[in-house]
């Protein structure tokens, strides 16, 4: 393969960009190693078929064990290497939260720095046709109340690519849920091996005057998708992608905010202690004098999520909740 | 390795010696308040166990521990004043007062953390091994953990995967016969753990937990194995606890006439008369080691009373690498 030029890019889906990633860290760093159940197989894609292109010891099958392997990731990552694992669905990881809460957000700091735990974890999310209550969540709240585990959403192919290279290569763990539902979307992917898109960086991803949307994962595009039919009726949204939301790039948030006075968060995990709920209280304690109302927040409903497609819909924010939203958010609705 | 040298003899009965004397300073300092919090889980009775197994390892080797762990650290080679700093809560304690009795651990003598979750260990282990394979170092790590953990699913799992694998690990169970309060026949339908090696095709013995050197020679026949690429072993230690499960438990699930037993199987005692009767040292050469750890534990206290508290402001680099928010 020619060297690729700074600006050379290819057009590559979600899952693409993902597998680009992981092969070039893999070739550019002897420590890195894959973890998960079926991965060489890979159901979604990302990881089919790596380890016929990278040195194959690297990529490991695990037993059906999600204690296990991110057990031993863990350990592993506590003793020089940088792991890479792969909760099939995000909704697994519940199988091994003390490995990942009491383990590794804690290590770093139980033993007062000695050693750092930079660990991996791949996890896909949201929902997908009539994937059901235990395949289908938004769990990324849940970790947010974690210290020290930071937390990834890319939205599209290149902040998948960009944002996962920046996770391998640091040095505390990384909980990295990918969406389901992207896998298949499509963009310009930035070629170069040392493209990154850094930790704790926001992405305006459309300037607005008159509200702010502060949107997660899978619900960006729906939300910019609101934003044009907005725009029809002389309503200026400004779409925020967080992309990490730890760290969070609160001057970003806060910024938008001020500008325009209103915010309206849009997340598909449930309500109830839901991103929004935290991103609602900073904003109102932070930037209260500049808000014009009350936050509005859009996300699933407070329930398992069901398998019926006509429930399924019903559970899940839509682009015109989002846009219903916004005109309450402006005294519209 | 397996040679009993009177070296090696010596250094085992120092160790030992050692961890009891930490182990009775920190029961004494605990009854003082001395050292903060109430989870202070003993080693009291089991030295034989952490010395034996430590004893056939080198120094770069893995070990991961246990909430039980003072005991597992001293024997792979920590010092005493920082230990005892530790578990007093002070900065200049291994995990800078941090991490405390629950937590504690040197990573630059190879331990891989106590830890206050039972079991979370024996998913750790087989990943440091799998790091070592994979980087291409023959070190081993040694998987500590009780009887009471052998019945949790990570057991099952860290087995499975470490033989899968064929990981250069040594599982040791220390059954001292109780998970907290409830004894091995109440919480497990089996006499001997070792049993359950079978079912990930791995050899699995027996050891008198009590008898360093019973231990020490199982060691290092399992750690052997493991360095030479042909797998995991588990070695089950029979052992004591002396305490109760930690220093504020009042112990009365188990009789005064069983606690009274205890001490007629104290392993230091043994190796004091194995010593006498096979010539391996004089009453008094072990009389002069027991006197030099009793400074260097005093010693220990004097430099944890004498060192600085953590600063209230919590270190934001400890959270997150550049302490990131």
């Amino acid at each position: 393969m020619a060297e690729a030029t700074q600006s050379e890019t290819r057009n590559l889906a979600y899952f693409e960009a993902i597998r680009l990633a992981l092969k070039e860290e893999l070739e550019l760093d002897p420590t890195v190693i894959l973890m998960g159940e079926d991965i060489r197989y890979s159901i979604f894609g990302p990881t089919r078929d790596l380890h016929l292109e990278v040195d194959e010891r690297r990529v490991l099958d695990t037993p059906i064990t999600e204690s296990a392997f991110v057990g031993a990731a863990v350990g592993a990552a506590m003793t020089g290497l940088r792991p890479v694992v792969e909760i099939m669905f995000a909704d697994f990881i519940t199988v091994c939260m003390d490995q990942i809460i009491n383990q590794a957000a804690k290590i770093r700091f139980m033993t007062g720095g000695q050693v750092k735990v930079p660990l991996v974890v791949r996890a896909p999310g949201g929902y997908l046709n009539s994937s059901a209550a235990q395949h289908s969540q938004s769990l990324e709240a849940l970790f947010m109340h974690v210290p020290g585990l930071k937390i990834c959403l890319p939205s599209n192919p290149v902040d998948a690519k960009g944002l996962l290279k920046s996770a391998i290569r640091d040095d505390d763990p990384v909980l990295f849920f990918e969406h389901k539902a992207l896998y298949f979307s499509s963009d310009d992917v930035p070629l170069d091996p040392q493209f990154t898109v850094p930790l704790g960086q926001a992405a305006v991803v459309r300037e607005g005057s008159d509200v702010t949307v502060f949107a997660v994962s899978g619900m960006v595009s729906s939300a910019l998708s609101a934003a044009n039919s907005l725009a029809r009726e002389g309503i200026e949204v400004e779409v925020i992608d967080p992309r990490t939301l730890v760290p969070l790039d609160k001057p970003t948030l806060l910024d938008s905010v001020r500008k325009t006075g209103r915010l309206v968060t849009v997340e598909e995990g449930c309500l109830t202690g839901g991103v929004g709920a935290e991103i609602s209280a900073l904003v109102t304690s932070e930037a209260w004098d500049d808000l014009k109302g009350p936050v509005v927040r859009v996300a699933s409903r407070d329930q398992p999520i069901p398998f019926s497609p006509v429930l399924e819909a019903a559970c899940a924010p839509t682009t015109q909740d989002i846009a219903g939203a916004v005109r309450k958010c402006l005294g519209k609705a | 390795m397996t040679e009993l040298t009177n070296e090696l003899v010596l250094r085992m009965y120092r160790t030992m010696y050692t961890i009891r004397k930490f182990e009775e300073t920190v029961s004494e300092r605990a009854g003082m308040a001395m050292i903060p919090g109430f989870m202070i889980h003993l080693y009291v009775g089991q030295e034989a166990v952490a010395t034996g197994v430590c004893a056939a390892l080198r120094e770069d080797d893995y070990m991961v521990s246990t909430h039980r762990g003072h005991g597992h650290l001293i024997a792979k080679g920590a010092a005493p004043d920082r230990m005892m700093a530790e578990l007093q809560g002070k900065e200049t304690g291994y995990c800078r007062g941090r991490g405390g009795s629950m937590h504690i651990t040197s990573v630059e003598v190879g331990g891989l953390g106590a830890n206050g979750i039972v079991g979370a260990g024996l998913v750790i282990a087989p990943g440091a091994a799998l790091s070592a394979k994979l980087r291409g170092t023959d070190q081993v790590t040694v998987c500590f953990f009780g009887d009471g953990a052998s019945n949790q699913g990570t057991f099952h799992e860290g087995l499975n995967l470490a033989s899968l694998w064929k990981l250069p690990v040594v599982f040791v169970c220390e059954n001292n016969g109780y998970g907290f309060s409830t004894p091995q026949d109440k919480h497990q339908p089996i006499d001997r753990i070792s049993k359950r090696a079978a079912s990930y095709d791995m050899p699995g013995i027996t050891v008198d937990g009590n008898d360093v050197l019973e231990v020490y020679l199982a060691a290092c026949w399992a750690v052997e194995r493991a360095r030479k690429g042909e797998g995991p072993t588990l070695i089950e230690a029979v052992t004591l606890r002396w305490h109760g499960h930690y220093e504020d438990d009042d112990d009365e699930y188990r009789s005064a006439e069983e606690k009274a037993e205890f001490p007629k199987h104290c392993p230091i005692e043994r190796l004091e008369r194995d010593c006498i009767e096979r010539g391996w040292a004089s009453t008094s050469q072990l009389e002069r080691i027991r006197s030099e750890v009793d400074k260097e534990i005093e010693k220990a206290c004097e430099f944890a009373d004498e060192s600085p508290e953590p600063s209230p402001d919590e270190d934001p680099a400890l959270i997150f690498s550049g302490g990131d928010r």
